[in-house]
């Protein structure tokens, strides 16, 4: 891993067109799900139990109104479609925000401090990395009861080693250059030095990440969500409607490619735009 | 090296008992056990034979103690719902999660090895993209989805496959494809790293210089090297399937300890959810253990001081 430098220039052909790709995709995302109350047709939580699984726009006997049809209660599928979108994001967005926050200030702890501090920050990292973050996340949900908040912190308590470990890496380099000890000559505070010098000069790398962080949060809360123990219904997050469709999904497999189809483009944009952003900071050397 | 091995097998010691602290904790966040096991229509009384029954009267501190203990020698109690020891009960489950998470790596490794050889060898072309494409697709693949997908396709479509259920080795086909799926874009991309990093070196050049076939190149010498890392990761990459199979077996109605653990979720039985975190995490610690110190092995660089 290298510190960031600036070397790669504007990307052509195809990896440009991917990250704006991905970025559009992003984009598309952010805004629905910031004006989601404003974007939906119908109610994403009326139900109509005389328009049950009405078919989508592309398919025969399709009843104009609701483009993607409607579900097994007869909730609009758009509607629901463009809510999930708000969750998805706000859970990716948040779980980030949390995980952050305590992996770089373990991370830069560990690479800056060095010695006693660093080996505990690698042992807490280490232990991190055992437990099976489903199976914990699961168990947590069940005994405290399934809400957004509780699933925020929770994912947000077990996500954040990619960041300790990418923060403590950059800062052990970033720590031996000339213009920190620079600044140490110049009298400046360690806690200084830490957020003038230090912070900056990884924050590239650390929005990479947190790029990585969004789309794994996402589709965690989804897997979560479809075994029942995420978002609690009748929230439509895309996961969950994937759990309700479930049992249709042989007969009107539509039910299920419509929100997988979602959550795939919108995971696969963030990603494109993350490689895009390691790219343009010319970062590019974690595998 | 007896240092380097020490020190690793101590770290190791150390993480399984955080682990063990921390599964503890965790089944006590909800405050009153009993009350939970009990049931909502629980009366007061039935509350108290519960937390009697099961030792929960005792201090925390002495529960605690009492099974790590128990855990030591194989012995975490028994289960609150089958009525019979957990060890058993996981034992039993064991070797369908062990072969759904190697059926999952062999399926990886046989399509990220020549994937990431293939994009080395093409660096910047077409085929190098394509090949990154794939890995992009993989990881931005929720694994539930693909299972259903799968099933849809293969098993009420074609009718190629059977859709749930342990009985023959067809069933581990699918579940071992979407397991792959998660193990795929990192063994690729490391795999195409290693050879692009290999083929640039020295020892390449002089190959090169004595005439040697390219096949032989890539394969004798370049691969060789590139190996070693991936070796490493797909151990480690082993240890997150197997957490992460619980998502898949509930999918395919897989019997393995996944399995277990969410039906155990969904009873309040946590001895078994307790005991399976905990199994769970030491097989991680085994196999990230046992990578490093082969790694040490093939490469005395990383050894240390």
């Amino acid at each position: 891993m290298s510190v960031a430098t600036v070397t790669a220039g504007p990307r052509r052909g195809w990896r440009s067109f991917a990250t704006w790709f991905g970025a559009a995709i992003v984009g598309i995302a952010s805004i629905c799900a910031l004006f989601a109350p404003w974007l939906v047709p119908y109610d994403p939580f009326a139900q109509d139990l005389g328009k049950r699984l009405l078919v989508p726009f592309w398919m025969e006997g399709h009843v104009p109104g609701h483009v993607l049809g409607t579900d097994q209660l007869g909730r609009d599928y758009l509607s629901r479609l463009i809510w999930g979108c708000r969750i998805s994001m706000l859970i990716g967005v948040t779980v980030t925000i949390v995980s952050g926050l305590i992996g770089i200030t373990l991370g830069v702890l560990g690479g800056f401090v060095g010695g006693r501090v660093d080996d505990a920050v690698l042992f807490a990292i280490t232990t991190r990395l055992s437990i099976p973050v489903v199976l914990v996340a699961l168990a947590v949900v069940a005994l405290l009861g399934s809400s957004m908040t509780l699933l925020v912190l929770i994912l947000g308590l077990l996500l954040w080693d990619r960041f300790a470990v990418v923060a403590r890496s950059t800062t052990m380099q970033v720590r031996h250059l000339d213009f920190v000890a620079a600044a140490w000559c110049a009298g400046c505070s360690r806690f200084r030095i830490l957020v003038r010098e230090v912070l900056p000069n990884i924050a590239s790398h650390l929005v990479v990440v947190a790029t990585l962080e969004v789309a794994l949060a996402i589709l965690l809360e989804a897997a979560l969500s479809f075994l029942g123990l995420g978002v609690p219904p009748p929230l439509p997050s895309w996961g969950l409607m994937i759990a309700e469709a479930k049992d249709y999904m042989f007969f009107s497999p539509w039910v299920i490619v419509i929100p997988g189809v979602a959550l795939f483009v919108l995971v696969l944009g963030i990603n494109l735009l993350g490689d895009g952003l390691r790219d343009m900071f010319g970062t590019r050397s974690d595998p | 090296m007896l240092q380097f091995l020490l020190r690793r097998l101590t770290v190791a010691v150390l993480v399984a008992v955080t682990v063990m602290t921390l599964a503890f904790v965790l089944t006590r966040l909800s405050g009153d056990l009993a009350i939970s096991i009990a049931g909502p229509n629980a009366t007061q009384a039935d509350v108290e034979v519960v937390r009697k029954a099961y030792g929960l009267d005792r201090p925390m501190v002495t529960q605690f103690l009492d099974w790590v203990g128990r855990a030591l020698t194989g012995d975490f109690g028994d289960s609150y719902f089958f009525k019979a020891p957990v060890s058993s009960l996981i034992a039993e489950r064991m070797p369908v999660t062990l072969t759904l998470g190697l059926t999952g790596l062999v399926i990886a490794l046989v399509v990220s090895l020549p994937l990431g050889i293939l994009a080395a060898v093409r660096e910047n072309t077409a085929l190098d993209r394509v090949v990154q494409l794939v890995a992009l697709i993989g990881q931005a693949m929720p694994s539930f989805w693909l299972g259903l997908l799968l099933m849809i396709t293969f098993g009420l479509q074609l009718g190629w496959l059977p859709i749930s259920g342990t009985g023959s080795w067809q069933n581990y086909v699918m579940p071992g494809i979407v397991l792959a799926f998660s193990a795929i874009p990192a063994l690729t991309r490391l795999t195409r790293a290693g050879m692009i990093q290999s083929m640039g070196s020295d020892y390449i050049r002089t190959a090169r210089a004595k005439g040697l076939s390219r096949a032989s190149i890539l394969l004798k010498h370049a691969l060789r090297n590139a190996a070693i890392p991936v070796v490493a990761i797909a151990a480690v990459q082993l240890g997150f399937m197997l957490g992460g199979s619980i998502v898949i077996e509930q999918v395919f109605a897989l019997h393995g300890v996944g399995f277990l653990a969410w039906e155990s979720i969904g009873k309040n039985d946590f001895p078994v959810v307790q005991a399976v975190v905990l199994v769970l995490a030491v097989i991680y610690v085994a196999l990230t253990t046992l990578a490093d110190l082969m790694n040490a092995v093939l490469d005395p660089r990383l050894r240390g001081p």
